[in-house]
């Protein structure tokens, strides 16, 4: 219990070191420590009752959040060869005290919403959803297309932690497809990366403001 | 079997990325869709053994669905087979900015349509929320490359907006699978996967203010991707930067397949009376969705998002008729099925205006009737298909929803239909008859532009099919919509 909630902890900590971090390289950085961290979530939350699906959920999620995602990401700063900064369009303090008006608003919430017995912390629900308004944030907030993937990476944690916490319900198969989807949407979200900064000569997505009516 | 038609396409597509020649490529596609489509029509004899415990199985709802999408793939494969000969090693020059692109490669073009294909089989035959879930996403990225095959900003906007948007409405959808899970989760007995049988099965058990959480997420998530307003932003975009015979599969079997995932919630939710709690979220998103729509059809300039709008209304129809009831749910099943047809041809003859006309600007259309015989006359009936006008198939589905919203007493749903409806109307007799009439341009007429042979067979065979499903719904098809309409409409 303590373990489980210790890795919560840190996942707050890594959802507001984002909200207020001004560089696409410490974010890529940290979002890749909350995948890691996340990673081991399955195998604390059951250690009692550890299987091998646990354990092939923990390398795999490790492997691609912690490994590849973050190497990807790098090589797509690298390609596109511009400023380092995330450009928001909120600053960074105001996105700091919304996120911290977010979690207030998160453990509100759940505390008014039966929580099932089989959930491994009663963290485990308020957190996940501060993940998922923190990554709702910070995709709507940031100019970036690199910004928005990793807001939608955190948005994606946030929903894996409270599938986590459920696990007794869930199944490798549907997990294994989750975690394949995922992967091939920041596979194919990096390559448009790639196209838009080659098209544009940046990476902000403001310019993409041609389609409307 | 089942197994079969989802493997089938995703081994031919991830083939289909490593074939050196055009021809053989090409081949693949069309080869692919028409075994995929006659292993489909088989089903409607013999229900195919399920498969991975279960999770795999073919119901009413989701053959239906598995028809529309194989019948239109054929379809647009043919079409397409055609139109990547024409695009092949061209350096294109963009009608509206006049910059010059380059296409994607082919071979990924053909290898993501398949894997877009098996994507889509996936949904239609999952019973698992779970598998339902991945395969809807499994769509999402594959169909991006797809709509990004024109190389140049517009496209590239449109595909990002894609893929963000829906990405994330998906992902909502996800945390609605948790919900699920957690609704169905009982301290006192075993917990059990939550496959759609089980669900119905256990439906009294479910805890309900879970369950209603989980069909708030489902319909922000997969609401967006199936284009209901206030979600339906990334819609018009994609649908109009694509090519057309893309934008014909994501208006005719995309939208779709998110209806389903929306309608296995729906299944769930009568099973467990919560229909009461459903019907109002259906019927106001279906509203929002036809005042969208009239708001943005009326005066638009651009012919193929016209037709995006015109999706965004027809899958508000749809929701309104599941709203309605047993009857109204028949409806929309039947206008789910007109509406994949009437479009996807649209679409594909969108394909050849702007392949003849070089714009996709409405006022700079004319005289498409003398021009272009064929087309003209297709995209005029066309065009009285999609309004609802007799004897086409949407004006029996328009019909029926109509009906359920006047017996079940509903009057402002009735006017507000109707409104919307004429609003639309009047919008688009504007637009396609100004396109269809009036004196050619020199440019459009030229004996190079004559239409080819897979130009007008594809949009012809959907629109002779729309209009026998006009005249005559035959007993199969009527027997699997009722079917279906039993499992959503709950008790009226």
């Amino acid at each position: 219990m303590i373990a489980t909630n210790l890795i919560l902890v840190l996942v707050v900590l890594t959802n507001l070191k984002l909200l207020g971090s001004s560089r696409i390289g410490s974010s890529i950085r940290v979002v890749a420590a909350q995948g890691v961290v996340l990673g081991l979530l399955p195998v604390v939350a059951h250690v009692h009752d550890l299987s091998l699906r646990f354990a092939v959920l923990a390398v795999g999620t490790v492997a691609i959040k912690g490994i590849v995602f973050p190497w990807f990401l790098f090589r797509a700063v690298r390609e596109a060869d511009v400023a380092r900064e995330v450009e928001p369009y909120v600053g960074y303090v105001t996105s700091l005290l919304s996120g911290v008006v977010i979690l207030a608003i998160s453990f509100w919430m759940c505390m008014r919403l039966p929580m099932p017995e089989t959930l491994a912390s009663s963290w485990l629900a308020p957190v996940a959803i501060f993940s998922i308004f923190a990554g709702l944030f910070l995709i709507v907030s940031r100019k970036r297309a690199l910004s928005q993937v990793l807001g939608f990476l955190v948005l994606e944690n946030g929903v894996y932690t409270f599938g986590v916490g459920l696990a007794p319900q869930s199944s490798l198969l549907v997990e294994a497809g989750v975690l394949l989807d995922v992967f091939v949407a920041v596979f194919v979200m990096g390559i448009t990366i790639f196209h838009i900064n080659r098209e544009f000569d940046h990476i902000n997505t403001d310019q993409l403001n041609t389609l409307k009516d | 079997m089942i197994l079969a038609l989802v493997l089938l396409p995703m081994l031919a597509g991830l083939v289909a990325f490593g074939l050196p020649t055009p021809v053989l490529r090409r081949g693949l596609l069309v080869g692919t869709a028409l075994v995929h489509a006659m292993l489909t029509a088989t089903f409607w004899k013999i229900t195919p053994a399920t498969a991975l415990n279960g999770w795999l199985a073919l119901d009413a709802a989701g053959l239906l669905f598995l028809s529309i999408t194989s019948g239109l793939f054929f379809v647009a494969s043919i079409y397409a087979a055609g139109y990547l000969g024409q695009e092949a090693n061209r350096h294109n020059t963009d009608p509206e900015e006049g910059l010059l692109f380059d296409n994607a490669p082919e071979a990924v073009f053909i290898g993501c349509m398949l894997l877009f294909l098996a994507a889509m089989t996936l949904v239609t035959v999952s019973q698992h929320f779970g598998l339902i879930w991945v395969a809807i996403e499994g769509t999402t990225l594959a169909s991006a490359p797809l709509i990004y095959y024109h190389r140049h900003h517009r496209s590239l906007e449109a595909t990002w907006k894609y893929l963000l948007i829906c990405s994330v409405g998906i992902a909502l959808a996800l945390l609605a699978n948790f919900f699920l899970g957690v609704a169905a989760a009982h301290p006192d007995r075993e917990s059990y996967p939550i496959v759609l049988s089980q669900l119905v099965a256990h439906a009294q058990d479910l805890q309900t203010p879970w369950l209603k959480v989980a069909c708030l997420l489902f319909f922000v998530g997969y609401g967006t991707k199936m284009g209901l307003a206030p979600m339906h932003t990334w819609l018009p975009d994609a649908h109009s930067e694509a090519p057309s015979v893309v934008s014909a599969l994501l208006s005719g079997a995309v939208l779709n397949c998110a209806f389903l995932g929306l309608l296995r919630m729906q299944q769930v939710c009568v099973a467990a009376n919560l229909e009461l709690f459903t019907r109002d979220v259906w019927i106001a998103l279906g509203l929002v969705s036809l005042v969208v729509s009239a708001v943005f059809i009326i005066g638009q300039t651009d012919y193929k998002r016209l037709l995006a709008y015109s999706s965004v209304e027809n899958m508000g129809i749809m929701a309104i008729g599941i709203g309605l009831g047993t009857v109204g749910a028949f409806g929309a099943m039947l206008h789910a099925v007109n509406h994949s047809l009437v479009k996807a041809m649209l679409f594909l003859l969108a394909g050849n205006i702007v392949a003849r006309y070089q714009t996709k600007n409405i006022l700079q259309v004319r005289g498409l009737l003398r021009a272009a015989p064929v087309t003209g006359v297709l995209w005029v009936a066309g065009f009285l298909a999609i309004t609802g006008t007799p004897p086409f198939g949407p004006f029996m589905s328009k019909f029926t929803i109509l009906k359920a919203a006047l017996d079940g007493g509903h009057i402002w749903i009735t006017t507000i239909f109707l409104a919307m409806l004429g609003v639309i109307f009047i919008g688009m007799t504007t637009a396609f008859l100004g396109m269809a009439q009036g004196e050619a341009e020199k440019l459009a007429v030229s004996a190079s532009n004559r239409d080819r042979w897979w130009q007008i067979i594809p949009p012809a065979a959907l629109g002779v099919l729309v209009l026998w499903l006009g005249l005559n719904v035959p007993a199969k098809l009527g027997d699997v919509l009722h079917q279906i309409a039993s499992t959503l409409g709950g008790p009226s």
